[in-house]
């Protein structure tokens, strides 16, 4: 590959290669202050569709380790989004050493909450509004749940924010660094947002499952407790590993839902789900 | 017919609530189980028997005077269907 990037985020190494310099040079600018790892476990490759497509409108095609054969190419203009789509697929497809739950997650004290749920269910959204309120931000895609220790661990990417969550996560936090705004991408408008420099520092530590949260953006507010059954069934659909992870997925998904508390929360904007966040989390 | 559970270190059992999360180490599947499920699995941990001998079983450990033998065999039919039970 031309351009070259690594890039270790939590416990997992990425090498990316690009046939442009473009995605390379904003994944440096935007990630400048993480770490490079020792090894990369994943390696993503955005390649030209055609050869003659690096240059006539150009379009990236997403390769790597682990390939969807059903992934649109995408322009140029998206290449943030699609190295973050690929670095996201590596993990999910590939990732052995941890179950991985399609999951936000915060942090206080060692302890950490994590939030699942479908696509605008507001995970990122609601993480970004906690860590503005002194929560450390673990990660707003993938919660990696150790096998051997019932530990979370972090995985803190670049934030992707997306249409109302955008200024949302503006108003709460207008001295973050943003990337660019790529409008009418597959996924509506997004924006990546550095995570706050504690958040990365921190970023090697651990945590102790101690809340799991169902939210649901539009509806008046309300809480109420989901047994650990319903987790555990939430969570297996959460996973993008939980049958590839076998008997070690087992074991850890059936430790975290016995012991850790888990609530559905019906949210009717960000300032009510926090507030909720914060209630419940004085009750745990 | 008899009825057969798969031995006990071929599956692994989580106590969630009112449910079992069983992972069956053979196909690497997980079930969810609820009553009767559970017992049935438990009684034919010894040795394999026809239904009879499960309703049996059961009646021993569980009170069950209501319970019907269609129902019980509906039950078992559907753990020979998602493989935690061998009917042979």
């Amino acid at each position: 590959m031309r351009h070259v990037f690594c890039v270790r985020i939590g416990p997992i190494g990425f090498r990316v290669g690009s046939d442009w310099r473009a995605p390379i040079d904003a994944l440096s600018d935007l990630y400048r202050y993480y770490p490079a790892p020792n090894l990369p476990d994943f390696t993503v490759r955005l390649e030209a569709t055609r050869p003659w497509r690096r240059w006539i409108r150009p379009s990236i095609a997403i390769a790597g380790d682990y390939t969807l054969p059903e992934a649109a190419p995408l322009p140029l203009a998206q290449g943030l989004l699609a190295a973050e789509m690929a670095m996201n697929l590596q993990l999910a497809l590939g990732g052995r050493r941890y179950l991985l739950l399609h999951a936000s997650c915060v942090e206080r004290d060692g302890q950490a909450v994590l939030m699942t749920g479908e696509s605008g269910a507001g995970k990122s959204t609601l993480a970004t509004l906690l860590a503005a309120k002194g929560w450390r931000f673990m990660g707003d895609e993938f919660a990696l749940i150790d096998p051997d220790t019932g530990l979370v661990h972090a995985f803190p990417r670049l934030i992707s924010l997306k249409n109302a969550g955008i200024a949302a996560a503006l108003a709460a936090r207008p001295d973050a660094r943003f990337g660019p705004l790529l409008k009418d991408t597959p996924k509506g408008d997004i924006r990546h947002m550095v995570p706050d420099a504690l958040s990365v520092g921190a970023m090697d530590e651990p945590a102790r499952p101690a809340l799991l949260l169902y939210p649901h953006y539009g509806a008046a507010s309300e809480t109420r407790g989901v047994p650990a059954s319903e987790s555990f069934v939430r969570l297996t659909q959460a996973s993008t590993n939980y049958v590839a992870m076998g008997e070690a997925g087992f074991g850890a998904l059936a430790r975290l839902v016995r012991e850790t508390p888990a609530h559905a929360i019906d949210y009717p904007d960000g300032a009510a789900a926090v507030a909720q966040v914060e209630a419940l989390w004085r009750t745990r | 017919m008899r009825y057969r559970a798969p031995p006990p270190e071929a599956l692994l059992t989580a106590d969630l609530d009112a449910f079992a999360a069983v992972f069956h180490r053979p196909s690497g599947i997980t079930h969810l189980l609820a009553s009767p499920a559970r017992e049935i699995l438990a009684a034919l941990v010894d040795a394999p028997l026809d239904l009879d001998g499960v309703l049996a079983a059961l009646s021993d450990r569980f009170d069950i005077a209501d319970a019907s033998r269609a129902a019980l065999a509906a039950r078992l039919d559907e753990l020979v269907g998602v493989g935690l039970v061998e009917a042979a």
